[in-house]
């Protein structure tokens, strides 16, 4: 199925997953996360994988961490809600060194702070990507599975509503294609009895009361990992209009696209306006922010919450440019985070008075 | 042999140095010396379950995984394969190993607090999915890890640091008898509850494990071992009357016996 098709995000998601070699899936129904279940549960019988239908989010985050030390290339997610309940996990998977897709369909933009700041107890990030529309998403989902597997570490995509929802024609590779090959540090019971048996552990290895037990050093070894993924994962950004803005408009996901196109017909109309949109939350594209905002008067950052990636656009610039934020929350009657205000009119309304 | 040889004299150094002249360890326990209280009952359990994988040969196709308390520290010194698990969520965790490699060996570890209190949904989900997997209750009736405060399976009358004037069923509730609980489902395959507070025990705790295992291996289902295991540190008594405060506090309360078997259904 390399050739395009009109297909539901979740769907195209769910296709670029298996692809990807996922071949472990599980989660707790929630809107709009729900239909990415749905679709795992159809597909990863088609290539002998697993996708199991949790009975609670802390027991599909402990489900796809069992399935991760196996070696397989596992996935789990939720809401924004959903996510709160497994953070606890999460973090303990990162110290355990496992690589996990979660894939967050949040509910709006409230919860830019969970995904980047590492939800969870404890010193640690996660890579973020945040897709802007269903094309770009399984682009990111094959990325989100190979970063998890290269740095041994959980990797979110972070969408929404619209990503999880909107149809669209996508091409999306075929999932008859193998899954990538266990990895040596993976469990499969074998090295018992050898004398040396592996262990899978967030406190680290070590024999209790010998050389090599030591808490702290792998506390700081889990450290100097954030660091190094910090230092070595490619920032991602889509960046337009940039050379000659007075203003420039900083924005994610799927509400960056919205804003994007406001900026493209601001453009039209002869204002001088530019758009910064930030693909890799975390590590946050800093220079890339710092460098496109260079030549601007001002920066504006429109995210549909109480004001949170705009600390991010603020430490990249370093107070070289002001930087305003002309957000807000959103929200209509169903909560699911359907922003009524992703509206261009208004974004672009927002947007000359910035100028202004 | 001369007395000389028998009793050696204390007023000399010795002429030689200590020698071990036989380890009782088991082989999948790599490093006996834990770091456990006198008394505790916790590295019995644990023993006897290195024993059975041994005994059926499972040793090279299983996986353990740990839950968070004092038996944690034996985490590190087993030769299976293991993962360390959060407070509570082992069954799932194991769920996730066991769906991806349905032909190896996969066990959990947890105490009463691990099990019964943080993670009661966790071990009641896996039992009623019938999740081929053995869960291993460590029961002492109270946080040993923490210095001894109330769980759900502490009895009434009993005194914890959280229940200094003994649980009281109209202030603290009543105790959750987990395997009897775990039995009513009908995944679960074996359940059986036993103590190591005697040798008696002991043996029968062996060959309960030895009999979880076995129905795991023949695929019939979800498996519970629960284990009375002593806790003297946890309960405020000698070292010494740690079997018998098991033999009269958490005995009468959670019956030892078989509870489900292949054979004797409920």
């Amino acid at each position: 199925m390399s050739d395009r098709a009109l297909l539901e995000g979740s769907e195209a998601i769910a296709r670029a997953a298996v692809a990807a070699g996922c071949r472990f899936f599980t989660g707790y129904p929630m809107t709009p996360f729900t239909k990415l279940l749905e679709y795992m549960a159809a597909l990863l019988p088609e290539v002998d994988g697993v996708c199991m239908n949790a009975e609670s989010e802390l027991e599909a985050v402990g489900m796809a961490w069992g399935a991760a030390t196996t070696g397989h290339l596992a996935a789990t997610g939720s809401t924004g809600q959903g996510l709160s309940l497994m953070q606890e996990s999460l973090s303990e998977i990162t110290n355990a060194r496992l690589p996990l897709v979660v894939f967050n369909m949040a509910r709006g933009q409230g919860d830019y702070f969970q995904a980047t700041r590492g939800g969870g107890h404890g010193d640690y990030r996660h890579i973020v990507l945040a897709p802007m529309d269903v094309p770009e998403a399984v682009e990111l989902t094959r990325l989100a599975f190979e970063l998890a597997s290269q740095w041994r570490t959980p990797v979110m995509v972070l969408g929404d509503y619209y990503l999880a929802h909107t149809y669209q024609a996508v091409s999306v590779p075929s999932i008859e294609g193998a899954a990538p090959e266990v990895p040596d540090w993976a469990l499969n019971g074998s090295s018992g009895g050898s004398g040396s048996a592996k262990i899978i552990s967030p406190l680290g290895g070590g024999v209790e009361g010998e050389e090599g037990f030591d808490l702290g050093a792998h506390y700081a070894a889990c450290a100097a990992h954030i660091q190094e993924m910090s230092a070595g994962v490619d920032p991602l950004v889509d960046i337009g209009f940039c050379d000659d803005a007075e203003l420039v408009v900083a924005a994610y996901g799927s509400v960056g696209k919205f804003v994007r196109y406001a900026c493209l017909r601001l453009r039209d109309a002869g204002h001088r306006v530019g758009y910064v949109r930030p693909i890799t939350l975390w590590p946050f594209p800093s220079k890339a922010v710092h460098d496109a905002v260079a030549g601007a008067a001002n920066v504006a950052v429109y995210e549909q919450n109480m004001g949170q990636m705009v600390e991010d656009v603020r430490l990249a610039t370093l107070g070289a440019v002001p930087v305003e934020f002309i957000g807000g929350p959103s929200w209509d009657h169903s909560g699911f985070g359907i922003g009524p205000d992703i509206n261009v009119p208004d974004i672009s309304e927002r947007i000359l008075e910035a100028m202004t | 042999m001369s007395n000389d040889q028998i009793f050696i004299s204390t007023d000399t150094p010795p002429a030689e140095p200590a020698a071990l002249v036989d380890d009782f360890t088991p082989t999948l326990i790599t490093q006996a010396n834990h770091h456990l209280c006198p008394g505790c009952g916790e590295p019995i359990a644990i023993r006897a379950a290195m024993e059975a994988i041994e005994e059926l040969e499972l040793a090279r196709s299983t996986i353990t995984v740990f839950g968070i308390g004092c038996y944690t520290a034996f985490a590190h010194n087993l030769d299976v394969e293991v993962v360390q698990a959060l407070h509570g969520r082992a069954p799932s965790v194991a769920t996730g190993i066991k769906r991806m490699l349905p032909d190896g060996f996969v066990m959990t570890v947890q105490g009463d607090g691990d099990m019964v209190n943080e993670g009661l949904q966790e071990v009641l989900h896996a039992a009623a999915r019938g999740e081929n997997i053995t869960c291993l209750l460590l029961n002492n009736g109270v946080f040993g890890e923490t210095g001894g405060q109330m769980t759900t399976t502490t009895t009434l009358g009993q005194r914890t640091k959280t229940s200094i004037e003994g649980r009281d069923p109209h202030q603290h509730g009543h105790p959750i008898l987990l395997s009897d609980l775990a039995a009513t489902m009908d995944g679960a395959a074996y359940v059986a509850r036993c103590a190591v507070n005697n040798a008696g025990n002991v043996a029968r705790t062996k060959r309960y494990i030895t009999k979880a295992y076995e129905s795991q291996m023949a695929g019939a289902g979800f498996s519970l071992v629960e284990i009375l295991t002593m806790c003297p540190t946890g309960w405020f008594v000698d070292t010494l009357e740690g079997p018998d405060y098991l033999q009269d506090t958490l005995a009468p309360v959670h019956n030892i016996g078989e509870l489900k078997t292949p054979l004797v259904q409920q």
